[in-house]
């Protein structure tokens, strides 16, 4: 557990930041840490709930919708793992799911699953330059022209047909994508043999 | 492996945004379990999405919701456990749709040796398995919406292109094409459309209504 960053205690909130997230999101799983837990949900909770209402949420229904979303944090929260997401973005794809489960009734597909093996824990140095790098890109979203942002932000509402968006405002994708690349080709050798690539032309 | 015909942005941006048909899901969720690179464009957009998240305003939550969920953590556990590699032809999320393998396909014939098993049918999308047997071409036809056709094995061609494991073509209104499968092996592919196909002659337009597409 060396590369895993201890939990923070008495932090004022204007000085929570993403690795103070990264660091309660941990001790929520490896140490099932309540007050670390309760931290994230006055954190994240309002912001769920806001996030929910926009992409077109009754206001009563995505408060319960939230709530899955919390619930299920803490349940998945030992599946974690800081050098491929921030908590940010793990905590907007379990809401994103959790709506389209709602709605659907059945369990969204999603991509299989790529886990660190037993051995292999992602270096610090990894967790520090992902959230590093998703830091870069949630400050660039946030100095986007408004028309820009408001571009994005439609794309992630449903309010506006997927342009390319990278294309359209010049945020730093390729940045994000390179480091999230990184981190699954470790992943990939740090898998047992021969599930690492199981296509059928055996390159 | 190397895909020649990767997934596009816009739909990888619609996945994580969560706007796609289901139909739509199943075809990015196989494609990128195929596509490391589309795994990894597909995280910089849930990055995207987290960014916006984490700069929400923030909605006032109700006064118990906090107890509330605190009550319930200690709950029996009844989720799914994650999806793995799995192995075999299917990525998980396609065995997910089958309920198994290629083996547990329950496929129907459509003529001509080809047969299709159609996975989800809604009014925003359909997903259906196809098998085409090696050598020969799907019927010739266009489409009134947008398919995608995702090579699971074998391969296929349509005019100077090939499509093998992991590609995926996309075909639009504007497309008339004739997707030949290879003479090796039958090619199967996850075929997900948005409107019917049109077929062109009198013989195609009877095995469309066959196919049912
Ligand atoms: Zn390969
Ligand atoms: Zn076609």
């Amino acid at each position: 557990m060396s590369a895993r960053p201890e939990p923070e205690t008495h932090v004022a909130e204007t000085e929570k930041d993403d690795a103070h997230w990264t660091a309660q999101m941990i001790a929520v799983g490896a140490a099932r840490d309540r007050a670390a837990f309760e931290d994230l949900f006055r954190h994240y909770a309002p912001r769920i709930k806001a996030f929910l209402i926009r992409t077109g949420l009754a206001p009563p229904v995505a408060e319960d919708c939230m709530q899955d979303v919390m619930v299920t944090l803490w349940r998945k929260a030992h599946l974690y793992d800081p050098a491929r997401a921030s908590v940010a973005t793990w905590v907007f794809t379990i809401a994103r799911n959790r709506k389209i489960d709602m709605i659907r009734k059945t369990r969204r597909p999603e991509p299989e699953d790529l886990t660190w093996g037993p051995e292999a824990e992602p270096s610090q140095a990894d967790v520090v330059a992902m959230r590093q790098e998703s830091a870069r890109l949630a400050q660039a979203v946030a100095e986007l022209p408004e028309r820009q942002r408001d571009l994005v932000q439609r794309a992630f509402f449903g309010e506006a047909t997927h342009s390319e968006i990278a294309a359209a405002t010049g945020l730093p994708m390729g940045t994000i994508k390179s480091r999230i690349r990184l981190a699954i080709t470790r992943l990939r050798e740090a898998m047992p043999e021969g599930t690492a690539d199981r296509d059928r032309d055996g390159t | 492996m190397s895909i020649r015909h990767p997934i596009g942005d816009d739909l990888l941006l619609g996945f994580a945004a969560g706007t796609l048909p289901a139909a739509h899901d199943l075809v990015v969720a196989t494609a990128v379990s195929l596509d490391d690179d589309a795994r990894a464009r597909l995280g910089g957009f849930e990055t995207l999405g987290g960014a916006l998240l984490e700069q929400a305003d923030a909605a006032p939550v109700g006064d118990d919701a906090l107890t509330a969920v605190l009550g319930r953590l200690d709950e029996e556990e009844d989720m799914a456990p994650p999806r793995r590699i799995c192995g075999g032809i299917f990525p998980a999320p396609l065995q997910d749709a089958v309920g198994g393998d290629l083996a547990a396909v329950r496929w129907r014939p459509v003529g001509m040796g080809a047969r299709q098993a159609v996975l989800h049918r809604s009014p925003r999308g359909t997903a259906r398995l196809l098998s085409i047997p090696a050598g020969q071409a799907m019927p010739d036809h266009s489409h009134r919406g947008t398919e995608l056709t995702l090579v699971l094995t074998g391969a296929f061609r349509d005019g100077d292109l090939r499509f093998a494991r992991g590609d995926l073509q996309v075909a639009d209104a504007s497309t008339e094409h004739r997707p030949t499968a290879e003479p090796a092996e039958d090619c199967i592919c996850l075929v997900v459309t948005d409107a019917p196909l049109r077929f062109a002659g009198l013989l195609p337009r009877l095995f469309q209504r066959f196919l049912g597409i």
